[in-house]
Formats: structure tokens, sequence, C-alpha cells
């Protein structure tokens, strides 16, 4: 085993090239566009106008922009919620039952990851859309509208990040097994207290990271909202909807801002990520 | 009777795990479940603690039908082989976790969680977390956590399986003591049959799902009911028409006993005070199994090639011989 550490620790011109060319890959590919946004970001708008975090400000406290990121985080919220209360008690019912079709609803469980958005978009329409839909013209006569309002949209971000919590906690699950959980039941808890006491102390981690991840997800998706949302200003228009609203439109400052903010926030997640992957390990 | 299991089955599949058990296990007694692994002992002792369903049949334990009751409510406590601790919780909150959970008042859990530490002799570890103990200490605190709710029986699943075997003797010795103090109708599973046979007032020998032999130590040790009980618990070989131990042969270097069987040694492996005889009689094919005490073997210096004479010992257990004679009988 020294051996093979050594070999790993020697630096030689292989070594510098290897690091060069992934440095090189991460700019083109990563780091030059998103450095372009940033700056354009603090551009000044026009040839004599103002630039830097002044003119950012002003851009976001546009009343439509400020309804954009606020429709972006109650949809991600909910998103996430519905998420984490789904995916918790998926990811039991996976891991710690045998039924007929488990396998299954397994792979179904991963279908949105592999499904394009846009895909989830049209089947979300196509079942509840008023005028075609399959479940649509019922729940419009009891005055719920899914397609076109926030409930939608909601539904089609659960949609895309549902496999993001289930996931994380699966692998968890099967790695502590159900000893312990089988232990607490025969001192004499219930399934509720085995869950809060036993259960759920040992997924923690694995739940707070599904629940970043898939809020970084959830703020950032755009094709399933696309098709849902009617996408107009102050009308579903989320923050990713925004952005290409505001380009098409040559108002690039405006979608230059959102997107920093959007950057801004994945960092964020990707930062949270990291540390509580160390206190997981520590 | 303190468990009185009647008519118990348990299929998976096509296999059969458990096949129509009875079995009555008498209050404050050490009983062992002993049998080869996947011969449903496990599967028995899980189905008595109701973490597995039964096909059929009843489980009754202190004269109540069990076989419905969710094990919460069968008052048993249940120690896994792998000590299934609660990893984010200090020693004393596991032992204290049946406690709380039945809302006894705080005074009366903190004195009874010291009483029990005290018992299993962690009280110095109390505020330690699992992690920070040896196995022999997680499996110590595990019996502690399933005594704390007084359980009207206690069951234990392999319970020193995936211990090292100077730290399992030990154990196995703390076992029969703390049994004798507490007294619980206690009901372990084991695979090994000195373990059994040390610790167990009464031994249950199951075997691919059905019963074969209830009886103390003593009376399956030198009553076997059959083959399979006598070559589980302990080395058998064939003399002529008799299945017998190896040590329950007399070798002699001159024919003088009437009935001796001629034949050369083999082979001679030596481990420790033991001599491990392999002699080739005349008329059979399967060598014969010997073991003798290393100062018996200098005596009679016997080396490789030497011509003896075998016969059985008087008093030997010995079950008459069919046919062939079951290969992993004579390995063991």
């Amino acid at each position: 085993m020294a051996d093979t550490r050594q070999i790993r620790a020697r630096k030689g011109p292989v070594t510098y090239l290897l690091r060069a060319f992934v440095i090189a890959y991460l700019a083109v590919l990563v780091i030059w566009p998103l450095f372009e946004v940033a700056k354009q970001t603090f551009a000044p708008a026009d040839v004599g106008d103002e630039g830097g975090v002044g003119a950012f400000w002003e851009r976001l406290s546009d009343p439509s922009v400020t309804y954009a990121f606020n429709l972006t985080v109650t949809v991600a919220f909910w998103a996430v919620v519905i998420n984490t209360l789904f995916g918790v008690g998926i990811s039991l019912l996976l891991v710690r039952y045998q039924f007929p079709g488990r396998r299954i609803l397994s792979v179904l469980v991963d279908l949105p990851m592999s499904v394009s958005p846009v895909v989830v978009g049209l089947a979300l329409v196509l079942a509840y859309s008023t005028g075609k839909g399959w479940f649509g013209e019922a729940l419009a006569s009891v005055g719920f509208y899914v397609i076109g309002t926030t409930p939608g949209l909601i539904m089609a971000t659960a949609f895309v990040s549902l496999p993001l919590v289930i996931r994380e906690i699966v692998p968890v699950l099967e790695e502590i097994g159900a000893d312990a959980e089988m232990a607490a039941h025969s001192l004499g808890a219930n399934g509720w207290q085995t869950f809060r006491r036993i259960t759920l102390p040992s997924i923690k981690w694995a739940v707070v990271y599904g629940v970043v991840l898939s809020m970084a997800r959830s703020l950032g998706e755009f094709g399933a909202v696309k098709i849902v949302s009617p996408g107009a200003e102050f009308r579903g228009e989320t923050a990713t909807l925004l952005i290409q609203n505001r380009y098409t439109n040559y108002e690039e400052p405006t979608a230059y801002a959102a997107a920093f903010v959007l950057v801004l926030a994945s960092v964020l997640a990707l930062v949270v990520v990291s540390l509580i992957r160390k206190e997981d390990h520590s | 009777m303190s468990i009185e299991v009647r008519g118990v089955g348990k299929r998976y599949g096509d296999f059969i795990a458990l096949d129509d058990i009875n079995v009555s296990l008498p209050t404050g007694q050490l009983t062992a479940l002993l049998g080869p692994s996947g011969g449903g002992k496990s599967t028995l002792l899980r189905i008595i603690a109701g973490l597995e369903s039964t096909d059929g049949g009843s489980v009754e334990i202190e004269g109540v039908d069990a076989t419905k009751l969710p094990p919460q409510k069968r008052n048993v406590g249940f120690v896994f082989q792998h000590y299934a601790v609660f990893k984010h919780m200090t020693v004393a909150k596991n032992v204290a976790f049946g406690l709380e959970i039945r809302k006894r008042p705080k005074a009366e859990v903190k004195t009874k969680v010291a009483e029990l530490l005290e018992l299993v002799h962690l009280s110095q570890f109390a505020h330690r977390l699992p992690s920070q103990l040896s196995g022999g200490q997680r499996q110590r605190l595990a019996l502690a956590r399933a005594l704390a709710v007084e359980p009207s029986v206690l069951l234990l699943d392999e319970p020193f399986g995936a211990l090292d075997a100077k730290v399992r003797k030990e154990l196995r010795d703390w076992l029969r003591r703390l049994h004798d103090e507490v007294h619980v109708t206690t009901v372990f599973v084991t695979h090994d049959q000195e373990e059994a046979l040390e610790v167990a007032d009464e031994i249950v020998v199951i075997n691919e799902g059905r019963i074969e032999q209830i009886g103390s130590p003593d009376q399956l040790y030198d009553e076997p009911a059959n083959d399979f009980v006598m070559g589980f618990l302990g080395a058998v070989t064939q003399l002529g028409p008799l299945r017998l131990r190896p040590h329950d042969i007399e070798v002699a270097v001159s024919p003088g006993v009437p009935g001796s069987s001629p034949g050369v040694v083999l082979r001679a492996l030596r481990v420790g005070f033991e001599v491990r005889l392999t002699v080739e009689i005349e008329g059979q094919a399967e060598p014969v199994l010997v073991v003798l005490s290393r100062t018996h073997a200098r005596a009679l210096d016997l080396e490789l090639g030497s011509q003896v004479w075998l016969s059985p010992a008087t008093g030997a257990t010995t079950v008459p011989a069919f046919g062939v004679p079951r290969p992993e009988a004579v390995v063991s």
C-alpha cells in the first residue's frame, strides 16, 4: 500500500501536464464563461452610464425582477419541502420493505433524472391542462388550476428534483441496516418513535445534503417550468424565465444580474455541501 | 413454561426454513438453539421475538398468546449478533432508551441505568459513544439495554459470533454468571457446540428446519438421538460397525484386547496437548481417527507406520454406523 501512495505523490512531468490540462479544461468550460457573466453584471449598461454594484442593485430592484425571484424562492421552497417529505418516505419504503413492484418503483424514481425537463413539462400539461388533460377538468371544476399557476410550477420543479433527496438517503439507509430499528422495536418503541429517535438521527446528514442539492436544482429549473408557466412578467415568470425573456428582449444587463444571483446561490449551496461532507466524515 | 412454541413453520418461496416446530422452554433457564448455519435457529428466535412472522402455529410467552403481537408489545429483550447499538447515543442513553419510551420517571431511569451499567461493568463508560467501545463492551451494552426493560424473556442471536475467540470465551463465562444472578429466561442461538455445552441448561438442536433433539448438554453428548446430533456435538469416527468419538478409542501396541481391530498409523498430527492419529484398518475403506493425549502417545511410542490395535473404550458413546459415514461428521 505504501508503494502505490508514493507513486501517486511523485511529481513527474505527467502530473504537471495533467494538472495543466484539467485547469485549462475547467477554465474554458466553466471559469471563463462565468467570469464573463460576472463582468457583464457589473458593467455599465450604455456608454456614459454608471457601472458597479449600484447598477447591479438597481437592475435587481426592478419590481418584475423582485417578483421573479420571490416566485422562484417560493416554488423552490415548496418543491424542496414536498421532496423531503416524500423522499424520506419513499426511501424508507424502498429500503425497508419488500413488496411486488419495488424494483420498478426504484427505477421510476430515477426517471426524472434522465428525462428531459421539457418532456416533464409537456407531460404535466397533458395530464392537468383544462382543455385536454385527464385530471384537469375534474380539478378545475373544484376551482383548482394546475397549469399556468404557482402549484403547477411547484409540481414541475418537485418532479424534476425528486430523485436528489432519495438518492442521498437510500445508500445511507442500506448501510446502517435495520438492526438498530428492530432493537428499538423490541425495546417497546412504536414506528414513529423509532423513526424520530433512531432512523432520523442516522440519516440526518444525508437528508440535509439532499435538501441542499434539490434546493440548488429547484432554483435553476428552466425546461419544465418554461412549458407549464405562462411566463409573462408578473405572471409566472421565475428567475430563469426572466433571464431568458430579458436576454431575448435586448435587456441583457438585467439578464446578467439575475444570472449572477443564481450563480451565487449555487456556489453557496456547494460550499454548504462541502461543509456537510466534512462534518459527516469527522 | 415461559415460552410455548406450537406448530410454527416458515417458508421463503420453495425453501423451508422451519417445519412444524414444537418446543416449550421453561422459566428461568438458559436454553441454547444449536445447529448449523441456515438450519432455521435464528428464524425461530426472530419469530419468538416478533421480528419475523410465522406461517402457522402459535407462540405463547408467559401464558399470553403472542402470535399476532408486534415486537414492542411482547416484552422481550433482543440482542443482535452485530450489537445494533444506537450509534448516536451515549452508553447511558442507549440503556435508558427502553425506559424513556415507557415514560418512567427520570430518577428511576437514572438509578436503573446506573445499576445495569454496574452489572455489565460499563459504569466508567456511561458518557462515551458506542464507537469508543470494543466489540465485547458493545455486546455487553446491548445486553444491558435489553435487560433494562425487565423483559420476560431475553433472546440472543449469535451474541458472540462477531467477537474474537478470547473475548468470546470471556463473555461466555460472564453470560453464565449473569444468568445465575438475574435468572431471566434466556434463549440464545449459536452454531458453536462448545459454547452451547458450556453455557446452556438445555440445548435444542435444530437442523434443516426441524428439531433433532432436546436435552441437557450431558444427555445430548452421552445419548445423541441420531447420527446428526452426535456428529454436530463433536468429532465422530467409525470403527468397524460403530460410530464413536475419536477420544473414546483405546490404542494398544499388542493384540491383547479381544475384538480389537489391527491397523497401521497413516498420519499423526500434534495439536498442543493432543495427538490426532489417522489409522488405516483392515476391511474398512475410511481410515479411523483417534485422539489421545500427548503423554499417552509418547508412552506408547507411536510413530508413522506403527502397528496398533484399536478397540472402543469402556463406557464410550456409540451409535451403529449405517453405510458410509457422513464426511462432515468425521471432519468436525
